[in-house]
């Protein structure tokens, strides 16, 4: 156990990162992320509001799609990374946006979100735990459980009842996830927590699984860890998360800007040849793990940049990196050498996701 | 043969022609999880007692190799190279890092013997 943003978590069950890590990509992992910031936001402002914050069109979202977004600073940095939802209300009273954010920002998340207590109700939901179940075998393993979890595709998400030999548990589950898998990401009741947990552990395809191998899962998937692969000085642009403006926000849209930053980003969007560096991925061509903050040099001995995640990938079979190098240096195929006790570790420039999403898009 | 440990977590066994081989203990791969890379040192230098020598290298984290007495390195362990999981299936036996030949035997006296290491594991 060991603490991570306030909580007491497992890095690892007694298995192990690497068994753990391919029990995931081979099977089906149970992660307890309830650390995470869940909140709620009420009115029928509530995605207009939201949009002064956040780079995305979360107007345009229907009922049970979700989104990933980012809350943007003044200067095109990003101050949290976070997942939406537009979902009915637990007691039905219309709709909300549901939202889930890092634990370590909760806190000024939340209190960014109280900036728009004049147009919407701001609800933190920290009675509300949060389990990822996560796997190729993730949805039809909990499909047995309740069948109608199979209907959904990646990125939607809603309400369902899990049988029980007692009263039923009532759960919101998202198929989407943070390990490049098919799966789950399911809200529950902390009260109900423990219940569906050992529910879900019955389940001979699902072990339980740390945070040591949800690092690995995600930097194999090519997915920003916050605080590390994206932080308040590193635009969505530079980080690659273009994808996730989308147009009705950028120039020319009809929403376009009135974000936080909006100046700066949409500027670098629309002249790319502004931007100074980018997030690239990087596997290593011998078998040294390179670690988050080794300087990457040139092959003529330039700086090119620095790692902010990386490990070795227990899928990919060898090292693996994400780092921010300045633009001339982008080109894939690049080799890099990394800065390691005063070697120089060749890694190659290579395009995420290291190993392939496995969403079900139906 | 002489077996000792260092506050390191290094086992060191010393056999008749007095020639020692190091590796790390079960305590310390149970601490660092999965070995994924190791970093020996070179075989024919000279190192002292407590120069960096190698690395071992977990998913999760890196820790530095040390050699607990000084010497010459005659032979390292080139499977422990291409399977780094010997390292926690058998680390006192087949995961071994390196062989040492001891230019001075003495300085296995201030090393901890297995009572020590013992009492020293349970006090951690």
């Amino acid at each position: 156990m060991v603490p991570f943003a306030g909580y007491a978590m497992p890095v690892q069950y007694p298995t192990g990162i690497l068994a753990e890590h391919l029990q995931t990509r081979q099977s089906a992992g149970l992660f307890d992320i309830s650390h995470m910031g869940q909140v709620a936001l009420r009115g029928d402002d509530a995605a207009a509001a939201l949009e002064t914050l956040v780079p995305v069109d979360v107007q345009g979202l229907a009922e049970g799609k979700q989104r990933y977004a980012l809350f943007t600073n003044e200067s095109g940095g990003i101050l949290d990374d976070l997942m939406v939802i537009p979902r009915p209300r637990a007691d039905g009273q219309g709709l909300e946006l549901f939202l889930i954010v890092n634990a370590a920002c909760k806190v000024r998340d939340v209190a960014l979100l109280q900036t728009l207590a004049d147009r919407c109700d701001i609800v933190p939901m920290p009675e509300q735990a949060l389990l990822a179940l996560q796997g190729p075998l993730a949805v039809q393993s909990f499909a047995r459980l309740v069948p109608q979890v199979a209907e959904l595709v990646f990125m939607t998400g809603r309400w369902m009842e899990v049988p029980t030999p007692t009263t039923p548990i009532r759960i919101f589950a998202t198929r989407s996830g943070y390990t490049g898998e098919d799966g789950l990401e399911i809200s529950v009741a902390a009260s109900d927590a423990e219940r569906l947990a050992r529910l879900l552990l019955a389940l001979p395809e699902v072990k339980p699984i740390g945070l040591g191998a949800r690092d690995t899962l995600r930097l194999e998937a090519g997915l920003c860890l916050y605080g590390h692969d994206i932080d308040t000085t590193t635009s969505p642009v530079e980080a690659g998360l273009s994808w996730a403006l989308q147009k009705v926000r950028r120039t020319g849209g009809a929403r376009a800007g009135a974000f936080p930053g909006a100046d700066s980003i949409l500027s670098q969007l629309d002249n790319p040849a502004i931007v100074a560096r980018r997030r690239v991925g990087l596997i290593g061509l011998d078998r040294t793990p390179v670690r988050e903050g080794t300087e990457l040099h040139s092959a003529d001995g330039r700086v090119a940049g620095r790692v902010t995640s990386g490990s070795f990938a227990p899928s990919a079979g060898g090292p693996v990196a994400m780092a921010y190098v300045a633009t001339e240096f982008t080109a894939p195929g690049t080799t890099l050498y990394a800065q390691v006790r005063g070697r120089a570790v060749p890694m190659q420039l290579q395009p995420m996701p290291f190993v392939p999403h496995r969403y079900w898009r139906g | 043969m002489t077996l000792k440990f260092t506050p390191d977590h290094e086992w060191i066994r010393v056999d008749a022609t007095g020639i020692a081989t190091v590796g790390i203990t079960p305590h310390a791969q149970d601490a660092l999880g999965d070995v994924v890379f190791v970093d020996l040192p070179e075989v024919g230098k000279t190192y002292a007692a407590h120069d960096t020598v190698g690395v071992v290298e977990s998913v999760k984290a890196a820790a530095d190799v040390f050699s607990p007495v000084s010497g010459e390195v005659t032979e390292v362990n080139e499977a422990l190279r291409a399977d780094p999981s010997l390292a926690n299936s058998d680390p006192q036996d087949s995961g071994w890092f390196f062989r040492i030949k001891l230019s001075d035997p003495k300085q296995l006296d201030s090393l901890l013997d297995e009572a020590a290491y013992a009492e020293l594991l349970k006090n951690a």
